[in-house]
């Protein structure tokens, strides 16, 4: 019911399509290509390699490229490109031996913390803060002192430091979705626990996971790098760390040496940063519709001349609105006519997707993002407002023409007191002072039937009810005696002793102001209580309008029988005919 | 234990801290009947089918199901025709897991109580989802390919999937539209009249309730207040709240609706 865009195109399944979608992403593509070769030529090192990466030369010492050496000579006369491919593996297998413990133990923390709860969680946010306010690198430096110079030991303490990275992330997701109601189907199928934790939380939770992983891939090249920079890998393993090292040593000689392993580290890095960021731009953007620069350009004319009859308040005519789709503009509404005369409640009622809430919203000029009206007009006492800019509209809403949402909590900020969310419209639109909009909101207040008026202009929304919520936004909308009212949805939230409430106000606030009112619903029961006239719609269109007596009594539309064949009032109770259990178990 | 209860609440309280959300309630189902249990939001009513499931917390009293107390029994740890206790959900958006196939999702409850191997289950699936009127091609596409009422039937496939004598709804129909509300409901009977299987029917909306059930107990605070016939709770209810929620539910009838709205005016002011 809610500003119901038109429906993303049914994407194709699942893994495949993700991981094609990040390899159209140019970026994603290049830094999968880049990271392709790194951990082939990690892979097939001896292979690559023309020599092993210990063989020295004692004559190509700091030797210029060329001769066998491709890239030259190091500081020992080792050829740096043997040592740069062999570089690959050994620095490779250290970001993974820190990014499989850090994973492991973040992500398995995690899940359970965050589906179990309770004590378990506490201990373990405990342990994570703990190790996170721990400097790695003075860590490492100390555990290098006492255990020896092997960079693996050091990575898997560096995993140990990056654990709780993983762990935040999982948990908060854990908890983001563990009371999905699937997981309660789940439990109810007799699932364990850890079924649960690894078919379903695991399954859902996986790509922001797999995108702290190629972050954290990065990190500890990098990390890895400079702890052997600093002198503590091993000197007879090479690494690119230790590449750096060596020609850092040698930079006054030989300059250009410094540059293969910077650039090998950061190109790797890059593309590993690079690729979480094409899977998350793909995750996020999801059902993201067309730009709307791409569009057609469209400019409503309006249609007809202003309405004479000055009874009439509203006269929709023709209106389509659409939102930017694949294939040009999709339309949402299509070509909708309706009148409202000054003082009439007209219902506007059809299903989700019928494009009532759009005939309304556009109305407002509140159509959600990308959403125009491609043709037709509103005329609104005399003037036509389909496409008015934003701030001739902004002197009508509010003022002219106000509005009842559906989710009366979701409207109010729980951040201000219920009364400076009354007083603050008032002052911009009637341009009255604090203390005249005081009085005027504790008024309305008590018009609206709050009991205790000054508690509730005191009071946040959070210490009001659903209900009392909507009486106050109803308050907020009558409060400057509006001409047009816009309900949409407006007791579809409530319980319903307080719907019934909720329509009576509306009921004696419409009678006394004399205002005019849409009123969009999907319930017919609520048609029928307040409205005078109805108008069905159907996939963008008015099937039909009439009377609130004669459309109950005498529909015309089939598609109104139909919806009116399905209200489940007067219905004969089913009889019970009694069976036992051994029936039922046959 | 007589044979024709299926389920019995006896006295069942729960508490969450100071909150005494279920208090001594009562409540009997026999073998294919559908009891509505209809009340406003925080009535307790779904705690209620939470407790029955075993998914939410019973504080003292117990629950039969078929004669063995079941009551605080994690649906993992249930034996017998009581494991099988299924749940239709209400948002048919977030009951199905997005990540899975719909023959995963069938497939799920069938392994995990070991009913039938992997592959028994599979052939199993396509005559699950002739049950709901889902195409057999439905087993391999993913949820968010269905609308709204496809999914409904996916959920209430997936209930079926272990043939239980007793599945919870809780607010079944009440995401959906008029129409496919409608269609969903008289799935739900002819599931009932062809398997027997009882249904506790949870709903505010008491249309729908009084369209699929044979008894009706109202909530209100924790507390059953009036629990009988369906005809007679609602159209002849003893208990004053039960007669405001009656009036209160507009009905799609204008003349009737003015009468109803005089008649619920007088309640209030004479209550």
């Amino acid at each position: 019911m809610s500003a119901a865009t038109p429906a993303p195109a049914p994407a194709t399944s699942g893994r495949e399509s993700l991981v094609l979608s990040v390899l159209t992403n140019p970026l994603g593509l290049i830094a999968a290509i880049l990271l392709v070769l790194v951990i082939t030529t990690a892979v097939f090192a001896p292979l690559i390699a023309p020599f092993a990466p210990g063989d020295l030369q004692i004559f190509k010492i700091n030797a210029p490229p060329g001769d066998g050496y491709l890239l030259g000579g190091d500081g020992s006369g080792r050829d740096i490109f043997s040592r740069l491919v062999f570089g690959a593996r050994n620095t490779l297998i250290g970001a993974l031996i820190a990014l499989s413990v850090a994973a492991a133990i973040g992500v398995t923390a995690g899940l359970f913390a965050g589906y179990f709860g309770g004590r378990r969680e506490i201990v373990m946010s405990w342990i994570a803060d703990g190790l996170m306010a721990l400097p790695a690198l003075i860590v490492l430096l100390a555990f290098y002192q006492s255990l020896g110079s092997s960079i693996q030991v050091s990575m898997v303490i560096f995993g140990i430091m990056l654990s709780p990275g993983f762990y935040r992330l999982t948990r908060n997701l854990v908890n983001g979705v563990k009371h999905e109601l699937y997981v309660d189907a789940a439990r109810v199928s007799g699932l364990s626990d850890m079924r649960i934790i690894a078919r379903h939380i695991l399954l859902v939770i996986r790509a922001p996971v797999i995108i702290q992983t190629s972050i954290v891939a990065g990190i500890s090249i990098v990390i890895q790098a400079g702890l052997e920079f600093l002198g503590l890998g091993d000197p007879s393993v090479p690494t690119w760390g230790g590449m750096l090292q060596d020609a850092f040593a040698n930079m006054f000689v030989v300059p250009t040496a410094i540059l293969w392993p910077g650039l090998a580290i950061s190109i790797t890095v890059a593309s590993f940063v690079l690729l979480a960021n094409a899977i998350r731009d793909r995750l996020q953007q999801g059902n993201r519709t067309a730009s709307v620069s791409k569009m057609p350009k469209v400019e409503a004319k309006p249609v007809g001349a202003a309405p004479t009859e000055s009874d009439l308040l509203l006269d929709i005519r023709d209106l389509v609105v659409g939102y930017p789709g694949k294939a040009g503009w999709a339309e949402v509404v299509k070509g909708v006519s309706l009148q409202l005369r000054r003082g009439e409640v007209l219902g506007l009622v059809g299903e989700s997707g019928s494009g009532k809430t759009q005939t309304a919203f556009s109305v407002l000029g509140l159509l959600s993002t990308g959403g125009r009206i491609l043709s037709g007009s509103i005329w609104f006492d005399g003037r036509d407002i389909a496409n008015l800019p934003e701030d001739e509209m902004q002197k009508l809403r509010g003022k002219r023409i106000a509005y009842v949402p559906q989710e009366p909590m979701s409207n109010l900020d729980p951040a201000f007191r219920i009364g400076f969310q009354l007083t603050e419209p008032m002052m911009t639109v009637l341009g009255i002072s604090r203390s005249e909009a005081k009085a005027r909101a504790l008024e309305l207040l008590a018009k609206v039937g709050m009991p205790d008026p000054m508690r509730t202009f005191k009071a946040y929304p959070h210490q009001v009810s659903g209900g009392m919520a909507q009486r106050v936004l109803i308050a907020r909308a009558i409060s400057c005696n509006p001409d047009l009212l816009i309900a949409d949805e407006p007791t579809t939230a409530l319980d319903v002793t307080v719907q019934a409430e909720v329509l009576e106000l509306l009921r004696d606030l419409q009678a006394e102001m004399g205002m005019s009112v849409i009123l969009v619903t999907h319930n017919f029961g609520v048609v029928a209580d307040i409205c005078h006239r109805v108008s069905v719609m159907k996939d963008g269109q008015v099937v039909e309008t009439a009377d609130v007596r004669t459309l109950f009594a005498n529909p015309q539309h089939d598609y109104t029988k139909m919806l009116l064949g399905a209200v489940l009032d007067d219905v004969t109770p089913r009889t019970y005919a009694p069976r036992t259990l051994k029936e039922i178990s046959a | 234990m007589s044979d024709d209860v299926i389920v019995q609440c006896i006295d069942v309280n729960t508490k969450f801290g100071a909150h005494h959300v279920l208090k001594n309630v009562n409540l009997t189902v026999r073998p294919g009947e559908t009891v509505g249990l209809v009340g406003e939001s925080g009535s307790g009513k779904t705690t209620l089918g939470r407790a029955i499931l075993g998914i939410g917390p019973v504080s003292s009293g117990r629950i039969l199901f078929e004669g063995n107390d079941i009551a605080g029994v994690a649906p993992r740890d249930r034996k017998g025709n009581a494991a099988s206790i299924q749940a239709v959900f209400q948002d048919p958006y977030t009951s199905l897991n997005p990540s899975m196939t719909i023959e995963d999702i069938l497939v799920e409850p069938i392994v995990a109580r070991r009913q039938a191997s992997l592959e028994e289950a599979r052939a199993r699936v396509r005559t699950l989802l002739d049950q709901v009127n889902l195409p057999s091609d439905a087993a391999y596409r993913y949820p968010r390919e269905f609308s709204g009422g496809q999914r409904q039937r996916v959920a209430i496939a997936r209930a079926l999937a272990l043939s239980p004598h007793l599945i919870v709804c809780d607010e079944p129909v009440s995401a959906l539209d008029l129409s496919t509300q409608q269609r969903v409901l008289d799935l739900f009977v002819e599931i009932q009249d062809r398997t027997g299987v009882a249904y506790l029917f949870v709903s505010h909306d008491l249309s729908v309730v009084r369209h699929i059930s044979h008894r009706v107990a109202v909530m209100r605070g924790g507390e059953i207040v009036e629990f009988g016939g369906c005809d007679q709770v609602t159209a002849d209810p003893r208990h004053d709240y039960t007669k405001r929620l009656l009036l209160a539910a507009p009905v799609a009838d204008p003349v009737r609706q003015a009468d109803r709205r005089a008649a619920l005016r007088a309640l209030n002011t004479g209550a």
